[in-house]
């Protein structure tokens, strides 16, 4: 590639903070790590407040009364604070800690979803939702009684507003849950309008922001939503934490979903009084190391900066998109570059995703093929595998081109030209 | 994937991909089944005539997906024609992962052994008995597509 953009920050400043970066490839070849959707790398800052949890001060947290624990407890509280701001929440105890975004959207459908959604009443997904977040509804459909229906996409890839309000106004759905960026098309949809659109028509929201939180800055009270999901394990995290924010009066009003220590105030032979806020939600020990180590998380993406990584994010995918038009018989899913965060899937015709994938490794770059957990969406498009290259603010500008250059040999090299079994 | 495997993929992988051995319908089939993995949307079914000592006089394959699953199909095809039920039933995943030759990662072998699945399916699945719709199985895929 000829051009020379300025790019919005410099890749190269960052790696040698992510000591997976470094590693080789089993072919020899540097590791190009593309898969980032799926879950990003770790940066030594996260692996050592992890490290540093198990060998200095780990306890069980509000337990105990001895030194160790108080000093658990006010690192994982701390940790809360923290998460708490990077999603700019109003309390910190609107800021649920949960294994992750599945999790996450589970307890809402479970605790939420039996509260107020009865047999007859309507959900609303769109076309582009991960299976996190459309199987929890379906199971609260079947068991309540209720319908789940999906809004479609224009023929780019894109949410039509005005579809959206049709729906709404011809279902007037409990719940209106939605993802702020598609993790195959890489779509971001104005989360901010959808949730008003749907709060004026007295519906709900869910926003699952596990592709999005990685990307740049979410302010919830800018958003609006009802409640906001992501993961740890695509922020730097760890895995095993995730995020469940919920505005205070839903979550005051909402029943809690598991049973169990921490989440009581008291429990008698006759029943049991729910704790406050947040411990409501977080029954049995919370993940503590998780938790912190999600902190850590949140902080050096604030210091690499979000927006910045946003617009990086950007240029990767323009870059990647104007290399990989050149290769026939290749289509990119989706809107273009300017709609997505940090996401570029493909399809060759003729030619599978798995085989694009595994000639890929050969080449040391990792990127995923499949459905990528979005089988209605793939189903709308008319395929049932693609494959996925997804981008992070450590990965380069060489490492885009070395990938656009592997896709291209991969369709020579599986392209068919008349081979004959011998 | 070493300079070795390459050639085993251009001499061997991929010829049966483009040039596949007895793609099509048997028309005397006297056992079929068709299995599917809904994770990569691999397709394969499988339609045999075994004699009456037996013995696999035909076997054909039909299907869509990717190049190990549908070029493996292929070999197995040629491999088992001549080869006795008993025989069939001794032809392991091991035999089979063999005769693809190309090493794979544990879950690109689940793509070759597919058809082999298929195959052990049919050979329970005379075609008088079969019901269209029950035949179909649905075997585990790459989970590689399965996370996120
Ligand atoms: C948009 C979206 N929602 C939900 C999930 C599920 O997240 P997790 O597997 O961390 O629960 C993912 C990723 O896997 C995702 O990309």
């Amino acid at each position: 590639m000829t051009v020379t953009e300025a790019f919005a920050l410099d890749a190269g400043r960052f790696r040698s903070d992510f000591p997976v970066l470094t590693t080789r490839s089993r072919s020899g070849a540097p590791l190009a790590y593309l898969d980032n959707a799926a879950s990003t790398q770790h940066p030594a800052a996260v692996i050592d407040a992890i490290a540093d949890c198990y060998r200095g001060y780990y306890a069980n947290v509000h337990r105990g009364i001895h030194t160790l624990s108080e000093e658990s407890t006010e690192r994982y509280e701390r940790a809360r604070k923290t998460v708490a701001r990077f999603l700019n929440t109003e309390h910190a105890r609107e800021l649920i800690f949960t294994a992750g975004t599945t999790a996450a959207i589970n307890t809402v459908a479970r605790a939420w979803g039996s509260a107020n959604v009865g047999e007859g009443d309507h959900i609303l997904l769109t076309m582009a939702e991960h299976h996190a977040n459309i199987v929890p509804w379906f199971q609260l459909a079947t068991q309540v009684g209720a319908h789940v229906h999906f809004v479609p996409l224009t023929d780019d890839g894109r949410l039509d507003l005005e579809s959206v309000a049709r729906m709404l106004d011809a279902l007037r759905p409990k719940m209106f849950a939605f993802t702020a960026v598609s993790n195959v098309l890489g779509t971001v949809n104005p989360v901010a309008a959808l949730v008003e659109m749907a709060r004026e028509r007295g519906s709900a929201t869910l926003v699952d922001a596990a592709q999005a939180a990685p990307h740049g800055p979410v302010d919830v009270r800018e958003w609006g939503a009802d409640f906001v999901v992501f993961s740890g394990h695509k922020v730097c995290g760890p895995t095993g934490i995730g995020v469940l924010y919920g505005r205070e009066a839903v979550l005051d009003a909402m029943p809690p979903f598991l049973g169990g220590g921490a989440m009581i105030h008291r429990v008698t032979t006759r029943g049991f009084e729910p704790a406050p806020l947040p411990e409501k939600f977080e029954a049995g020990t919370p993940p503590i190391t998780e938790a912190i180590g999600l902190e850590a998380a949140v902080e050096y993406l604030g210091h690499v900066g979000l927006e910045a990584i946003g617009r990086y994010e950007r240029q990767l995918v323009e870059r990647a998109e104007a290399g990989l038009r050149e290769i026939p018989g290749l289509e990119i899913l989706g809107p273009a570059p300017e709609h997505k965060a940090g996401i570029v899937s493909f399809a060759i015709e003729g030619i599978h995703a798995h085989d694009i994938a595994q000639w890929l490794d050969t080449r040391g770059i990792a990127v995923r093929a499949g459905h990528h957990c979005a089988m209605p969406l793939h189903q709308s498009l008319g395929i049932t595998a693609s494959t996925r290259a997804s981008f992070y603010f450590y990965n380069t500008p060489d490492e885009v081109d070395a990938m656009v250059d592997a896709v291209g040999e991969a369709r020579d090299r599986f392209r068919k030209r008349g081979r004959k079994r011998q | 994937m070493s300079i070795d495997e390459r050639d085993i993929y251009e001499e061997h992988v991929l010829p049966h991909y483009e040039d596949p051995y007895h793609r099509g319908h048997c028309e005397v089939a006297t056992h079929a089944h068709e299995g599917d993995n809904p994770l990569c949307g691999d397709v394969v079914r499988v339609e045999i005539e075994l004699d009456d000592e037996g013995r696999v006089r035909q076997a054909w394959f039909e299907g869509d997906g990717c190049t190990v699953s549908q070029s493996s199909a292929s070999m197995l095809m040629e491999r088992i024609e001549g080869m006795t039920v008993e025989e069939l039933k001794q032809f392991s995943a091991e035999d089979m992962l063999a005769l693809f030759q190309a090493s794979l990662t544990p879950n690109r072998q689940k793509c070759c052994l597919l058809s082999w699945r298929v195959l052990q399916a049919a050979m329970h699945s005379p075609i008088d008995g079969e019901d269209e719709d029950a035949e179909v199985d649905s075997f585990g895929g790459p989970s590689l597509s399965e996370e996120s």
